[in-house]
């Protein structure tokens, strides 16, 4: 795209152009609609989340200052009133399991949702402060000043016929796969070890049939977590309710994955027959099967976040979170999206979007949640993904909780630091591995 | 772990039939199969979530873009410099999810 010559004469057809109408792209055009700015978002699909899936809930507090009251009218499927972390081995589970009535009601905590329902809904928050959406049009490159291979972003080309469109700010929330960052120079490599692929399962089942086998009512829901479900393969699983559909579905590590006998849906439908998940999904039609890369390494990962004339934000810029314990992306992409659309803002008000002129994105993102997590987290997503905790912790765990819970009379009761021992020994794991390890965690998550 | 036995697990076809695909004419994906024909790994035949990568019997690999996630898997495990073209489809083209 290098070559392309741009407008050379006249105004630039927007102010800012925001490319994909996620969560990211929606927040950024809202942000800078209400800044006045002229703003063109530019959506491949047929319709703002078409060709979005993610691991299950939004965490709704970045919405309360964005738009006041948001859950009197977000598609939302069910409020998260109970969440668990469950730890599997083949036949046995040790479940971590935390209900908050508090979580189902305003101002809620996180929700289950549907992504072309959501995206939808905040891309058309975005249209109603004036925003341009504009749907089924593939953004193929970036447009450069004066058609230098270096020069600063002065807009995208589309697959629309006389599809240029030229701003004075690109914003590339372009999803995971970022072309646009990517085009822009601003990742420097990509490693496939910093990449998973999470694939669902969205099952019908009788809203009431859900609220028994997972012990919620009304609009009340579950999300479980779950760990050591995913054979050799470093990954993770998961299960949530929505109104009548349950969603089930595998995060896998690709390197391992490819490497690895078994395909995804294999995966998938081992972890569907294991003892403590079968009677929670079993019986009803899939209604969708789904398929999407995750940026999971977190900070070690992201690209450089401002060049001239363009910023990323969301997937693009890798501003999911797999910490573990937190799983969270839709409140990331927000949080960065409208981060970016307010920095693109008073850069075009002062005239100057070059990465100078653009900076007080970063200082927006550092000063929030967003970065901070992700800094304070950035060890947590290699820990999660580690031997220990991948492929020997569930095994523990699982073994110590047989050997307490296994009554041996009449053999008297094993001491708990006895047991401990044991398992640790028969999985091949050090005190000296597991005190590092326990180290490492307690900096991360301490 | 078990394998299922209450419920029969969901035919590949049935699976992919819960979901929309708006196809393009033209292909998105690109497959340079001569280069393929020299890779040992072919990590995107295990790993494709829709399994479009099918080895054939002369060594290559037939490849199909139409039931496509678009979700990258393919070129982030491929070895092989050049084997696989990859870009979004036209607009309004691919893959629609619905209750994703």
């Amino acid at each position: 795209m290098s070559n392309v010559s741009t407008a050379e004469f006249g105004a630039p057809d927007f102010d800012a152009i925001v490319v994909g109408a996620g969560p990211a792209g929606a927040a950024a055009a809202l942000e800078l609609a209400r800044a006045g700015r002229k703003v063109c978002l530019v959506e491949r699909g047929p319709f703002p989340g078409s060709k979005n899936m993610y691991g299950g809930v939004v965490y709704g507090r970045i919405l309360d200052t964005l738009l006041p009251n948001w859950w009197e009218e977000a598609p939302v499927q069910r409020w998260v009133t109970r969440r668990q972390t469950m730890i599997l081995t083949e036949t046995a589970a040790t479940t971590l399991d935390v209900r908050n009535e508090a979580w189902g009601r305003p101002p809620y905590n996180g929700a289950t949702a549907y992504r072309p329902d959501f995206d939808s809904w905040l891309a058309q928050k975005a249209v109603d402060a004036g925003a341009v959406l504009v749907c089924s049009t593939t953004v193929t490159g970036l447009l450069r000043k004066d058609g230098l291979a270096d020069g600063p972003v002065v807009g995208v080309r589309t697959d629309r016929p006389d599809g240029d469109l030229t701003a004075k700010v690109v914003i590339a929330c372009d999803g995971v796969n970022s072309f646009l960052a990517k085009e822009a120079g601003l990742y420097p490599e990509v490693d496939p070890a910093n990449y998973t692929v999470g694939v669902k399962e969205t099952i019908a089942l009788p809203r009431e049939v859900i609220d028994e086998r997972f012990g919620v009512r009304g609009d009340h829901g579950v999300d479980i977590e779950i760990l050591g479900c995913t054979g050799d393969i470093p990954g993770g699983g998961f299960v949530y309710t929505n109104t009548d559909t349950v969603a089930v579905g595998l995060v896998l590590s690709l390197p391992a994955l490819a490497k690895g006998e078994l395909r995804p849906e294999q995966l998938l439908a081992r972890l569907k027959a294991h003892p403590a998940v079968a009677p929670l999904v079993e019986g009803g039609d899939v209604k969708e099967y789904s398929a999407h890369v995750i940026p999971e390494a977190g900070f070690d990962m992201m690209p450089e976040l401002i060049g001239d004339g363009i910023l990323v934000a969301g997937d693009a810029a890798a501003m999911c979170l797999a910490a573990g314990i937190w799983l969270e992306g839709v409140n990331f992409a927000i949080g960065s999206g409208a981060a970016a659309g307010r920095a693109a803002a008073r850069a075009v008000q002062r005239n100057d979007t070059s990465a100078a002129g653009l900076e007080g994105y970063r200082s927006r993102l550092e000063s929030s949640f967003v970065l901070a997590d992700h800094r304070r987290l950035r060890d947590a997503p290699h820990l999660v993904m580690g031997e220990l905790a991948q492929q020997k912790m569930p095994r523990i765990v699982n073994g110590v909780m047989e050997d307490l819970f296994t009554v041996t009379n009449p053999d008297p009761k094993p001491r708990l630091r006895a047991v401990v021992r044991k398992q640790m020994k028969r999985h091949g794991v050090k005190w000296r591995d597991a005190v590092k390890d326990g180290l490492r965690a307690a900096r991360t998550f301490g | 772990m078990a394998e299922p036995t209450h419920y029969p697990e969901l035919s590949f076809e049935s699976r992919m039939d819960s979901v929309e695909f708006r196809i393009a004419e033209q292909a998105h994906i690109v497959v340079d199969d001569r280069i393929c024909a020299d890779c040992s790994t072919r990590g995107c035949v295990v790993a494709c979530p829709a399994n479009l990568f099918v080895p054939t019997a002369a060594g290559g690999i037939l490849f199909n873009y139409e039931q496509c996630f678009e979700c990258g898997t393919c070129y982030l495990v491929c070895n092989e410099e050049g084997a696989i073209s990859w870009s979004y489809p036209e607009g309004g083209h691919g893959v629609v999810f619905h209750r994703s």
